[in-house]
């Protein structure tokens, strides 16, 4: 781990001017990625500023009829609100099937957006990774790609997003709130915060330098039955191989994204009218452009056959 | 003492401490955290520095150049050890590439510079900027590439490991039912969960090393080797040992690297290895590639039987030898086991809890399963209608005790295997697919000498004193018990101490041969204690009877602690006489699997194993360590796997994310059942080892369960769902 | 297949020419940057740990994992991954179970710490160290600590009603079955295999607080 000088911010604003002001600088949340990160000096940070003392913990509810989700509620906090639970089941499911009690204590809702990938070449600071050092080369492509995306990857990182808390924000069309230096604040559709590698895989998300994540909005609720479901190598405790958010309303219409299988929450709105046909309508339009490995073209069946036990699930 | 006819009836037999449940006497110390692990002991030398290891980045290949000096200059750094400034050092046992020194990279992580600074963060920091320039070789990464260039192994003696008894390859011609089938299983980790670490402190040419190591009298006598100085000047000590699974059998880079670099500070030095170098800078189980071929009358009977065997290692060194349970398990009379190993240039592998059966019970265990099938039998009927009478690769060799028929009988009926349906893929809970599997377990019960020395203080307080190690094995609460019973006294007077190589050799843990063994060589002194009391109190110790604080003679009466304070040492040898036994255990294990029928997703819903082992030191850490190898034989069926890339030559996955090993979810309430038999061949005590018997079968269990569930058969492990996914039914079909 | 030296190494990308050439650099960095060269200037911190108030002077790399270990000598804390895959290091933090070694030192100004240490002694067993002992959940000992302290927060989330991934209905009040004692257990790896014990330790100390 490089040293870093460490600060605690007082306000959002002065936060993201702190960090703005400085290349090197970075916001430390729960710090749950970013430590694992930076004790392999994948992540270099020069400056620390930690927002623990901002007051963004809070769920509240918004004019909107929806909620406000401060930045730094707790994954545990956030997936045990009530109203949470019984309006929005599909993103209680998704934290808690992710990572460990332990992590979502401490994980905050912004933190958990900016995961990192779980790729090994990622990880591994010998291997070539663009993503970690651009222009290196991407070691996955032709090596051990069990995990990694099958769909939206580009020549340059077949990276896959590990979380599973953005999966549900997407099929619930999530807006992720942010403040920059000077005060001036944007919203960010769910959809268009995290970002396809493209040319860029070293960049995760739309997010600039210095950009503070403040709150994360629901819209009001749109009923149906919520279901996460999550198939992995065990039972508890690790990254997806594939996840599917659903809410399905009592009709058959319904909304799908899927989790470890790109480089974003992979949802395709057009092919959600497919839903009422079966899985198998639905899915061989979303994956239409996959581009899976040898390793992980087991996916894309898997896609399949996980909406399908969803939707069984539905009608059980 | 020498153990050299079966035992007879003795003070074992009438026990009221060996073989009751006993919790562990360490126990208030690990719940508590006050159990001291290597890299915890602040108070052994005042001054510890912090060393942090750099691996290599290359898996074979030599060091072209190496810059230090922006690591040396970085805050805090005391030294760098650099691997070009060192010739390499000497080979300790176990050890096949050098652990250090010199330009030439053998594999992956390999240990090439140590940091020490004042901090672990500066150590850490500093590392990083080590520059190391490399010339890469081309090397072999790929079993199956390498395997049919693969020369036979040294088996005993150094002859060729093949084996053959009869005609096998006329009988399997001529058997009216036959199968032939390849299975394949991974390297895999070890992962204990504490990572090796050691910290070293020299006092002249004195070295001593606290470390996390299994086999001290190893230890000591291989650092004296890598070093190049006297066994007498090292001293290791290892008294709590976060788990080996035989992954610290042997000294690795975290001792050498602090040995050296406390040399070249002049400071004690600490060092555990960091989790992600673990993999690969360390040993590991190596891939098999297994064929097996079996023939078979129609009513089941075994006629032919052959297992090949391949495996990998650095310079076609020691590999995985999965036939080993193969000659012992099932009779038939004409027979093949062959164990072939490549040169590759993956990192070394080396023993892993049951190092060879563990791998090999998953293809002959499934083999049988499949040939049970082919011919319409019930998988238990089958193996127990290849019960044999005597060892059946070596027919002039006599079992100890064999009790298998038994466990099996007595498992299916404890697990309702009646209910299982013999077409697979029957049986449905919802959307779960449910199955039913079985596997037999074989695996050795050696012996090896063990020594200890026993005092006894004026209170009458008795100490045990062994180098023997406790690396989660119970060794210390089974050591007490032995001496409470052989001495008489309750548990509470006893003390027993471990893992220091000022104690008496010991045969250490491994190869599930230390609990009978240390407990015997523990035995051996009291009984030297006894009759040492005996001779200074004028009596005859071996008929006196020792109870109770007290020792009884025909007239009279006398407190063990009037005997005043007094130190006996023995060690216990075992004769030839074993030689014409094949001493092993045995177990029937059983498994219930359910499979999603949309996903594959694998839950394991029960397990049952019923052992013969002799007899149980005590049942509470004995079940344990049964459920322990369970846990991980299913995490080798469903999950485990050291991901190979074949390009840059290492494994991939080395840290515990991408390394998966079953969790608390993973595992059902498991139920162990110890038959209650003594093997009066095995040790005085009649016992023998368990650890790594609960690892042989149930893997197996899991996957025949799985196929009983699916009708889909995976001889590739780990089975995950990628593996039979598109055998599953259709989702429309569901 | 490929072999070093002779790389095509994949249909839609390359490798670096650092990696895949005869000589490859592990560190690419070309020279030492000028705020590697000093000392961290070392940061004041002070929390509660088991009671007792601590004051540190840290450099501020310095985990909430190697405070307790190397700064304050409470070993029982453990280090096995150092990266938040195992538990073992797991501490109670205001109440709340965390991976100490995923979180810096200088975050927990005025926190409340509660270690193994601090829940039972040899002599004065905490329940859920006596049922850990009684039922052998344990074998190395390593990750039992972190088992213990997880084991402890565990049946308070219950408690508290904070659901699980194997709640059939999360909107309900969750109960200390072994499924959910498994589920919530996971973050705590045993590779010695303690699982069946450990549920059955913590369901033994769940029924007396029941």
């Amino acid at each position: 781990m490089k040293s870093f000088t460490y600060e605690r911010a007082t306000s959002p604003e002065q936060a993201a001017a702190i960090v703005a002001d400085r290349p090197g600088a970075k916001f430390l949340a729960g710090g749950t990625n970013l430590l694992d990160l930076m004790k392999l000096e994948i992540e270099t940070p020069t400056h620390l500023v930690d927002v623990q003392d901002l007051n963004l913990a809070r769920i509240d509810e918004d004019t909107n009829g929806g909620l406000r989700i401060g930045a730094l509620v707790s994954n545990t906090a956030l997936a045990a609100d009530d109203r949470v639970r019984r309006d929005y089941g599909v993103l209680t499911r998704a934290i808690v099937a992710g990572a460990s009690g332990q992590l979502r204590n401490k994980a905050t809702t912004a933190g958990n957006l900016l995961q990192r990938t779980r790729c090994p070449y990622f990880y591994d600071t010998n291997m070539p990774c663009n993503k970690r050092r651009p222009g290196s080369g991407c070691g996955a492509l032709a090596g051990y790609s069990r995990q990694l995306a099958v769909v939206g990857s580009s020549e340059q990182c077949i990276a896959t997003y590990p979380g599973d808390m953005a999966v549900a924000l997407r099929v619930l069309d999530a807006t992720v709130e942010t403040v920059k230096a000077g005060g001036k604040t944007r919203s960010i559709p769910i959809a268009e915060f995290h970002r396809l590698p493209g040319d860029e895989p070293q960049r995760d998300n739309t997010l600039e330098h210095g950009e503070l994540i403040t709150a994360v909005v629901l819209p009001k609720p749109i009923g149906g039955r919520h279901i996460y479901h999550k198939v992995r190598d065990r039972a508890s405790y690790a990254f997806a191989l594939v996840s599917v958010a659903a809410v399905i309303q009592k009709d058959g219409s319904g909304r799908v994204a899927f989790g470890g299988v790109a480089h974003k929450p992979w949802r395709v709105e057009a092919a959600e009218a497919a839903l009422h046909q079966g899985s198998s309508a639905l899915t061989s339009r979303v994956f239409a452009d996959a581009r899976p490995t040898e390793d992980n073209k087991f996916k894309i069946p898997l896609a399949k056959r996980t909406l399908a036990s969803v939707i069984a699930q539905t009608r059980a | 003492m020498e153990f050299n006819a079966p035992a007879g009836t003795n003070l074992f037999d009438r026990a009221k401490i060996v073989g009751h449940s006993t919790p562990r006497i360490d126990g208030p110390l690990k719940t508590t955290g006050t159990a001291p692990y290597a890299y915890e002991r602040h108070d052994v030398a005042p001054d510890q520095a912090y060393g942090y290891i750099v691996g290599s980045a290359i898996a074979k290949g030599r060091i072209v150049s190496m810059d230090v000096a922006d690591a040396r200059a970085a805050p805090g750094v005391i030294a760098v050890v650099a691997a070009p400034d060192y010739a390499p050092v000497g080979q300790g046992q176990g050890n096949i590439a050098p652990l250090f020194g010199g330009g030439e990279i053998a594999h992956y992580h390999q240990a090439i510079a140590c940091v020490v600074a004042e901090t672990f963060e500066q150590a850490r920091a500093a590392s990083s900027l080590i520059r190391t320039r490399y010339d890469r070789a081309p090397g072999m990464f790929d079993l199956a590439e390498a395997a049919p260039g693969a020369s036979l192994a040294k088996g005993r003696g150094g002859k060729p490991d093949l084996k053959t008894l009869g005609n096998f390859e006329a009988a399997f011609a001529a058997a009216p039912v036959k199968l032939d089938a390849k299975y394949t299983t991974p390297d895999e980790s070890h992962a204990m969960m504490e990572p090796h670490a050691t910290i070293a402190a020299w006092k002249g040419d004195q070295l001593t090393l606290w470390t996390s190591n299994q086999m001290i009298d190893w230890a000591k006598s291989s650092m004296a080797e890598i070093l190049g100085i006297k066994p007498e000047n090292v001293r290791v000590d290892s008294p709590f040992i976060g788990g080996g699974f035989g992954g610290k059998l042997f000294i690795r880079s975290d001792a050498v690297m602090a040995a050296l670099a406390a040399k070249a500070t002049g400071r004690p030095v600490k060092i555990a290895l960091q989790r992600p170098l673990v993999a690969n800078n360390t040993t590991h189980r190596h891939a098999t590639i297994q064929r097996l071929r079996i023939g078979a009358e129609r009513d089941g009977r075994i006629t032919a039987i052959a297992h090949e065997n391949w495996s990998g290692n650095i310079g076609g060194e020691k590999g995985e030898d999965g036939t080993l349970q193969t000659p012992k398990l099932y009779a038939g009379a004409n027979r093949l086991t062959a164990n072939y190993v490549a040169a590759l240039d993956l990192p070394e592998g080396n023993a892993m809890r049951a190092p060879g059966e563990a791998a090999g019970h998953l293809a002959l265990e499934v083999a049988m399963d499949e040939l049970a099938e082919r011919l319409g039998m019930d998988p238990i009927e089958l193996r127990i209608r290849n019960e044999p009478e005597t060892v059946p690769g070596n027919p002039g060799k006599k079992f100890s005790q064999r009790n298998l028929v038994r466990c099996l009988r007595q498992g299916a009926d404890l697990f309702g295997w009646s209910h299982r349906r013999s077409k697979p893929g029957q049986v449905r809970d919802g959307r779960w697919l449910v199955g039913m599997g079985v596997a037999a377990g074989y695996r050795g019960g050696p012996v090896q000498k063990s020594g200890a020395r026993v005092h006894m203080g004026n209170d009458g307080q008795i100490t045990v004193e062994t180098d023997m190690t406790d690396i989660g094995t119970g060794s210390y609460t089974i050591i007490a018990q032995t001496a409470a019973e052989t001495m008489g006294v309750s548990l509470d007077r006893v003390t027993v101490k471990l893992g220091d190589s000022r104690f008496p050799a010991s045969a250490g843990s491994g190869g599930q041969w230390g609990a009978a063994s240390s407990t015997a060589g523990a035995y051996a002194a009291c009984v030297s204690l006894r009759r040492a009391i005996g001779a200074k109190l004028g009596f005859d110790a071996d008929t006196a009877t020792f109870a109770e604080g007290k020792i009884h003679l025909s007239n009279r009466t006398i407190a063990l602690s009037d005997a005043g304070p007094m130190t006996a040492e023995d060690s216990i040898t075992f004769g030839e006489f074993k030689r014409d036994y094949d001493v092993g255990t045995y177990a029937a294990h059983f498994c219930e699997v359910a499979v999603e029928a949309y996903t594959g997703e694998c839950r394991v819903r029960r397990m049952l194993a019923v052992c013969d082992a002799g007899r149980i030191l005590n049942p509470l850490s004995a079940r344990s360590q049964v459920i322990g190898g369970m846990v991980m034989a299913a995490g080798a069926a469903l999950m485990e796997e050291l991901a190979v890339d074949k390009r840059f030559g290492f494994f991939v996955n080395h840290d515990l994310a991408g390394y998966e090993v079953p969790v608390h979810a993973d595992i059902p309430h498991q139920e162990v059942v110890f038959l209650d038999t003594q093997d009066p061949v095995s040790s005085p005590l009649k016992a023998k080892g368990v650890g790594e018997l609960g690892i042989c079968g149930p893997g197996a269990a899991v996957a025949n369960a799985l196929y009983n569930a699916t009708g889909v058969r995976v001889r590739n492990y780990p089975i995950t769902l990628d593996k039979y996914l598109e055998g599953l039914p259709e989702p429309e079909a569901i | 297949m490929e072999r070093c030296g002779e790389y095509d190494l994949s249909r839609r990308g390359v490798l670096a020419a650092s990696a895949a050439s005869a000589a490859i650099t592990a560190v690419p960095l070309p020279a030492l940057a000028a705020d590697q060269k000093r000392d961290p200037k070392a940061m004041p911190v002070s929390f509660e740990v088991n009671g007792n108030s601590v004051a540190l002077s840290v450099d501020p790399r310095t985990t909430l994992l190697d405070a307790l270990r190397e700064h304050l000598k409470l070993t029982g804390t453990k280090k096995g991954c150092d990266h938040g895959q195992c538990g073992a290091c797991t501490v109670l933090v205001n109440g709340a179970r965390i991976n100490s070694c995923l979180s810096l030192a200088v975050q927990h100004e005025g926190d409340k710490v509660t270690t193994i240490e601090g829940l039972g002694t040899p002599d004065q067993l905490h329940p859920m160290q006596a049922a850990f002992i009684k039922h052998d959940g344990y074998q190395c000992g390593y990750c039992t600590p972190g088992q213990i302290c997880s084991a402890i927060a565990v049946l308070a989330e219950i408690e508290a009603g904070i659901p699980s991934h194997v709640q059939a209905d999360i909107a309900s009040q969750p109960k200390p079955s072994n499924m959910e004692l498994r589920e919530r257990m996971s973050g705590n790896i045993c590779r010695c295999g303690a699982y069946s014990n450990i549920a059955e330790a913590m369901a033994e100390v769940a029924g007396a607080s029941a």
